[in-house]
């Protein structure tokens, strides 16, 4: 039997879920017979691969970079999993939705620079005008909650997906868990 | 005991049941066991159909009835759940996370909040509108306690429980809408609040943290309801 193909993303997010994916602990080698990884913050590919079956996108659309890449991911994905509140709410990302970009700016590279303060505008990627959940952006096949959502919701929620069965995700994480 | 003493027969879910003309279509349905998730409803307190969240299908009414409100009839046949309803509710839900900034992951009431496990009781594990991500204010002016518009749902608890049981009147609601917010006296800090007692009344029995104590962290506000009906019972029996 051929591998799935997985992809994890980071987008917007603290990478907390990313750390709750490691936390499958052997898991992850009992996994490893089944999928293959072939793009995420854990591995050393720089483009996202073709053909993917499964891709986990933590964090919220925050910033040109984020667009570009979500598009991107959701032309070459087969399945795409909003995990975590960021994604899902846009979360804690979100909470500068309501002061507006400038406001942001200048806190994070004026108010709080005494070194050469001022706003890059090479290397790092503009922000876009508010920080939006994966779904606003790209259609989502399957949302998972949860800040994080634990190890063994991740275990589940891949396992039906393995295994083509619907996941009763309510049952498992919530918002804020 | 016949329908002249005000006894009412009525079915809900396809089952019989009797009960008291005075009383409503979710006390009934509490009362044997059948659930109509509520927000705004809280034993001990006035009534008032904000929220909306336990409307039901009543025959031959063309209108969803909130079962909170609706006192029972006889002949009634009431349905508490159909596809229509989880849609309703769902919405509803969706909306009151849509309209303010409901951050679960950083609030007091994580894990303790009414909002948040009923969204997880309906199946929310998204919301389908966009979210409008207000700006709204914190008022940190009391003492001891503090507001946090961001989390209100406007279910109005508060300003019922000061009304009625603290007799204080503390809180109100300005505006209309969505600009709709609630105040202490007249609109000023609640800290500057010269009926406010500071009994608490208002922060144990809102449902969100919106209401709460301070220097409470993530997850660690915990609301104690049992002051309510104890409060009331106790009233009725001096009557
Ligand atoms: S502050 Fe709490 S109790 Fe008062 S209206 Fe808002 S959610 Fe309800
Ligand atoms: S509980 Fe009936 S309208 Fe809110």
């Amino acid at each position: 039997m051929s591998k799935l193909r997985l992809a994890t993303v980071w987008l917007d997010g603290c990478s907390g879920c990313h750390m709750s994916f490691l936390d499958l602990d052997e898991r992850l080698i009992a996994l490893g017979e089944k999928i293959e990884l072939v793009y995420s913050p854990l591995v050393d590919t720089k483009v996202f691969p073709e053909n993917v079956d499964i891709t986990l996108v933590e964090g919220a659309v925050s910033s040109e970079e984020d667009l570009h890449k979500v598009q991107l991911i959701r032309q070459r994905t087969k399945t795409l999993v909003s995990l975590g509140d960021c994604a899902v709410t846009a979360n804690v990302p979100g909470m500068r939705n309501a002061f507006g970009t400038k406001a942001i700016y200048d806190r994070a590279y004026r108010e709080n620079v005494t070194l050469d303060p001022g706003i890059p505008n090479e290397t790092v990627p503009q922000l876009l005008a508010s920080a939006r959940p994966v779904h606003e952006i790209v259609a989502v096949d399957l949302f998972v909650p949860g800040c994080p959502p634990s190890a063994d919701t991740i275990f589940y929620v891949l396992n039906s997906l393995l295994e083509g069965c619907a996941a009763e995700i309510c049952a498992k994480t919530r918002f804020g868990a | 005991m016949n329908a002249a003493a005000g006894v009412k027969t009525l079915r809900i879910d396809e089952r019989d049941f009797s009960a008291r003309a005075d009383e409503t279509i979710l006390e009934v349905a509490r009362q044997n066991g059948i659930f109509i998730p509520t927000l705004c409803e809280l034993k001990g307190l006035s009534e008032v159909g904000a929220c909306r969240l336990c409307l039901v299908e009543v025959k031959n009414s063309n209108r969803l009835l909130p079962a909170c409100v609706t006192r029972v009839e006889e002949g009634m046949e009431i349905t508490t759940n159909s596809q229509r309803l989880e849609r309703y509710r769902r919405s509803i839900l969706e909306l009151l996370f849509t309209e303010r900034n409901h951050i679960c992951s950083v609030c007091v009431s994580n894990g303790h909040c009414e909002l948040q496990s009923l969204a997880q009781k309906l199946g929310m594990d998204h919301v389908h509108f966009p979210y409008r991500y207000p700006k709204a204010q914190v008022d940190a002016s009391h003492p001891r306690f503090l507001v946090d518009h961001n989390r209100c749902i406007l279910c109005s608890r508060c300003v019922r429980v000061c009304d009625e049981v603290e007799g204080a009147h503390t809180w109100d609601v300005k505006g209309r809408g969505i600009n709709t917010q609630i105040i202490s006296d007249l609109d000023q800090p609640w800290g500057s609040s010269e009926t406010c007692t500071g009994c608490g009344k208002c922060v144990h029995v809102c449902p969100t943290g919106a209401l709460s104590e301070k220097g409470r962290s993530v997850a660690e506000m915990m609301k104690r309801r049992q002051f309510l009906p104890y409060l009331t019972l106790m009233r009725e029996d001096r009557e």
